[in-house]
């Protein structure tokens, strides 16, 4: 056995952080040495980093947080409809991101929120349904409240249809609304007829079509799926064609095979194929499914949630329980579709950052050097944003794997610590909503969580450490 | 013919990798047929069909190893290559993705194969980087100071449970396999293995047996701190049992400041179980100083008595009689030197005087005796050690040229890596021109230079010793021996 790590029999190679001098030297002398581009850490965590770094709890805690994270298996199991599948009453719709109240609500909310009351026949129109909304005639609530995730603004109301996804290794469930295609949409905030004729198709006939086939399928496994479109050039957040095309492949035959009619099945069939992010929900459910495995280990610094509701950037951790971490959202940078400008653009918005938290999306970049330049980037910056998320996160994953980092498993679970320590927030590649209600799309682009988020989490966590600390002296004395 | 079947938990890799290993085992000379394969059901039918029985209880998670070989060796050489592989697929990889840099020791410990990590960012966030070391399987160097000695017992307790060992915080020097990391001379590596609570200490005597011809295999530090009462000696102990159990190291010196009493006392019983003999070197009243200490291991190693380097003396070797002031940034060497004028010159203070707003003011002497440790944690706190930034020290040159009670400065000059590239380019002319200040006020102020170093340090020591002595310091490499001439030359006639 070596003593000390094999310190007086191995080559001394010298990991250094701090003064250069000091690693020149060991360079000067032929040693192997790699420097640490050590930095500060935010603003006002010092304190707070060192009482979660001492948390005895941590390191166990974030093995096992990462360990089920990695382990789940989320497979997608049923097609039914809201009000059944998450218990959601007449007047109740769910939402995007952290908890947010009507008043500081922003455009694309309020559009789909309009949108929704207009589908579920609430109103008749859309300043009926505004006068409506005004008069808090409604309750909205997180998706993330009922195990559920939506793209966007997330509006899911009790007709529509969702997809339940079960991870069959820690029997958690998830729910995600079902895509809609691109363009004038609701989760964009888009609310014109043309918008609620589509939800209304979507839920007499996509959804049936989708159930009878699924269930003659069986559960359908996402993971594999997922895996297999990664290696064909999706990053699954803002590029979901090959996972799209695959889900098509895997029900194609038990679509055809159980008994719907022909004009639905192809009806339905074109729907998936002119979709390319049909996809992306199944996808946020299964990073959801996931991420809630390895909810509520007390000492870990894990992230488990990312949202936004288009006002606040709110995260979760799996060390403080239910409790969301918020700051400002940001207006994502990338490019604008026709006459679109940043101007036109609302703050950051959607539970689709779930993708990120499960190492998807902008963690995955990489793999996706189609898109690239869709989300205003070149290849090098694609491989950059996901080398360095390496810097923030726990672990690799042990399936997803990016041919063009030699099949290096994409980064994931982000640690708490790791980003008050070095100051590098996640990237998320995301679409861009209009800040005025009914607009729809207006681009697409990269974003970041606030830091704040990040230094209230590790205030959080340090005071989770002091508590458990001095409860321990307690027991003692 | 002869095989194994066995399953290992706890193991992933993709089909595409284990593919290879498979492949790779499959080759070795001897080997009938081999599959490593993820145990899902496919693969155990795999297995069935190639006539392998299917281990017991085996889960898809699970890792399936079977091979068939010839005979017994053809089946070992096939484990051999197994592991290789394995091992081989879990190295990390880079992909052609340019670097982008590490920004954690975590990160940086994953990117070389490294068995130290050398921390010395500011010592309020050494902590977390140092916990992180450990966590990443490092044996940690915190050359910060300023680190709570609650945080220090807590790293040194995490790192005795993982196996490893914490050198510091404030830990200046310490040398692996001939490797100097902080700031450390470069020396013969030989048969002494030294354990360091001092830094300065270390060096002194690393130069010292250099120089009677005795080679220094390690030197682990343990951080100025170890042997108090608070830490307990965590560290040296694990640093003396790692030198114990090394071939390299024949002898150990134990090289501190005074320890505490009790600490003392344990330290004394766990020395008597090591099969390696251990001098003890703990600098302070009473004791003998590092310069016997060397010369009593060069005699253990069989060499003759050991005469040190020393050049001139100040110029006119006279006696002055007036204070002295010794300015060192080196701990150890400071606590040495203050050991032997103590019972010399009595009271010997360890602050600087007020600077007299001019010159002309007092008149008659200002300040007794002292001694000042500018490497001292208050004096660093959000600046460099003053073997890297000599400016506060060459301001206290300056004004002991001004004080006129002044009559003698004692200084240590440190050689070797980390240190600065040049010292006697600043420090030589700073020299000329407080004795120049005090002549200007009638005083002849003698400058006694203690200088550690080997001659094969980048600052060269001849060259460092000569352009001190030419600005009109005497040198000696024996701290010690420097300590005794300024006594002697303030004690006066």
């Amino acid at each position: 056995m070596s003593v000390l790590g094999g310190l007086l029999q191995e080559e001394p190679n010298v990991v250094t952080a701090g003064i250069g001098v000091l690693h020149e030297s060991l360079l000067a002398q032929g040693a192997a040495a790699e420097p640490v581009a050590w930095r500060p850490p935010l603003e006002g965590t010092a304190g707070a980093l060192t009482a979660t770094m001492a948390d005895r709890r941590r390191a166990d805690a974030n093995r096992a947080a990462v360990g089920r994270l990695l382990a789940a298996s989320p497979h997608l199991v049923d097609v039914r409809p809201a009000r059944d599948a998450l218990q959601l009453r007449a007047g109740t719709f769910l939402h995007a991101g952290p908890p947010i109240s009507l008043d500081r609500a922003s455009g694309p909310l309020l559009g789909a929120l309009t949108g929704a009351m207009l589908f579920e026949r609430l109103a008749g129109d859309p300043d009926q349904a505004r006068a409506r909304l005004d008069a808090g005639r409604v309750t909205i609530e997180p998706c993330h409240h009922r195990a559920a995730v939506g793209p966007m603004a997330g509006v899911v109301s009790p007709s529509m249809w969702v997809a339940e996804i079960v991870d069959t290794v820690h029997g958690g469930t998830s729910y995600c609304p079902l895509n809609e295609g691109l363009g004038k949409v609701l989760r964009y905030g888009a609310y014109s007829p043309d918008v609620v004729d589509r939800l209304r198709w979507m839920s007499d006939v996509l959804g049936p079509a989708l159930q009878a086939a699924l269930r003659r399928h069986g559960p359908l496994d996402l993971k594999a799926l997922i895996a297999q479109a990664l290696q064909m050039g999706d990053e699954l957040h803002n590029r979901n064609r090959a996972a799209t095309s695959l889900l098509i492949r895997a029900l194609v035959g038990d679509m055809v095979e159980c008994g719907l009619p022909t004009k639905v099945v192809a009806d339905t069939l074109r729907f998936l194929d002119g979709n390319d992010h049909f996809f992306l929900n199944l996808g946020m459910a299964a990073g959801k499914v996931a991420s809630d495995a390895a909810r509520d280990l007390p000492g870990s610094t894990m992230v488990v949630a990312m949202a936004r509701n288009g006002t606040d950037f709110g995260i979760q951790t799996a060390g403080t329980g239910d409790r969301w971490f918020t700051g400002p959202a940001a207006i994502p940078e990338g490019l604008y579709l026709g006459g679109y400008g940043a101007d036109d653009a609302n703050r950051d918005i959607g539970d689709s950052a779930i993708m990120e938290t499960a190492g998807l999306g902008g963690f995955a970049l990489a793999a996706a050097p189609a898109i690239v330049r869709f989300v205003g980037g070149d290849v090098a910056r694609a491989l950059s944003i996901t080398r360095t998320m390496y810097e923030i996160t726990l672990g690799e994953s042990t399936a997803y794997l990016i041919p063009i980092l030699d099949f290096r498993g994409s980064p994931v679970g982000i640690d708490v610590t790791k980003v008050v320590r070095t100051g590098i927030l996640p990237v998320i590649d995301t679409g861009i909503a209009g800040k005025v209600a009914g607009t729809g799309q207006v681009g697409a682009g990269l974003v970041s969580p606030p830091p704040e988020a990040f230094v209230s989490a590790i205030v959080a966590l340090g005071e989770e450490a002091d508590r458990q600390r001095s409860g321990q002296v307690g027991q003692g004395g | 013919m002869t095989s194994i079947v066995e399953s290992r938990s706890g193991i992933y890799h993709d089909s595409v990798s284990l593919m290879q290993v498979s492949r790779r085992v499959s080759l070795v000379k001897g080997v009938e047929a081999a599959l490593v394969a993820m145990a899902t059901r496919l693969n155990l039918d795999l297995l069935t069909e190639m006539g392998f029985a299917v281990p017991d209880g085996a889960r898809p998670d699970d890792l399936v190893v079977a091979v068939r070989a010839a005979d017994e060796g053809s089946l070992a050489d096939a484990k051999a290559e197994l592991d290789r592989a394995l091992v081989e697929v879990t190295t990390p990889r880079d992909g052609f993705a340019e670097h982008v840099p590490t920004r954690t020791m975590h990160s940086a410990a994953r990117r070389l194969p490294a068995t130290i990590g050398l921390i010395s960012v500011p010592g309020p966030h050494a902590f977390v980087e140092a916990l992180d070391a450990l966590e990443s399987g490092l044996n940690v160097m915190i050359f910060s100071d300023n680190v709570p000695v609650g945080q220090e017992v807590m790293l040194k307790d995490e790192a005795r449970r993982r196996g490893l060992l914490v050198m510091g915080p404030d830990c200046g020097t310490a040398r692996v396999r001939g490797v100097g990391l902080g700031f450390a001379n470069a020396v013969e590596s030989g048969p002494v293995g030294l354990v360091a609570a001092s830094g300065s200490g270390a060096q002194q005597l690393c130069c010292l047996l250099d120089h009677a011809g005795v080679g220094v295999s390690h030197v682990l530090g343990v951080g100025g701190r170890d042997l108090s009462a608070e830490v307990a000696a965590r560290s040296t102990f694990q640093a003396l049992e790692a030198l114990d159990a090394d071939p390299a190291t024949e002898l150990i010196v134990l090289v501190s400041k005074t320890p505490d009493s009790a600490v003392a006392a344990s330290l004394e019983a766990a020395v008597k179980t090591l099969s390696t003999p251990v001098v003890m070197a703990l600098v302070g009243p009473g004791r003998p100083d590092l310069s016997e200490v060397a010369t009593e291991v060069a005699r253990l190693m069989g060499r003759a008595r050991p005469v040190w380097f020393h050049l001139g003396a100040s110029p006119e070797d006279v006696p002055r009689g007036g204070a002295l002031w010794g300015l060192f940034v080196g701990g150890t060497l400071c606590q040495e030197a203050r050991a032997i004028a103590m019972p010399l010159l009595g009271a010997v203070g360890t602050e600087l005087p007020v600077q007299a707003a001019s010159s002309s003011d007092g008149g008659g002497r200002s300040s007794g005796h002292l001694m000042v440790d500018f490497g001292d944690d208050r004096l660093t706190r959000g600046r460099p050690h003053p073997m890297i930034d000599p400016s506060l020290r060459i301001a206290a040159l300056l004004q002991a040229g001004t004080d006129p009670g002044c009559a003698v400065v004692l200084l240590d000059v440190v050689l070797g890596y980390g240190a600065e590239p040049d010292p006697a380019a600043a420090l030589a002319p700073a020299i000329r021109r407080a004795r120049s200040i005090a002549a200007a006020g009638g005083r002849d102020l003698a400058v006694v230079v203690s200088l550690c170093g080997s001659t094969r340090d980048v600052q060269g020591y001849e060259r460092q010793a000569d352009e001190l002595h030419h600005a009109g310091a005497s040198v000696h490499l024996s701290n010690a021996e420097a300590a005794r001439v300024a006594v002697s030359l303030a004690k006066g006639p």
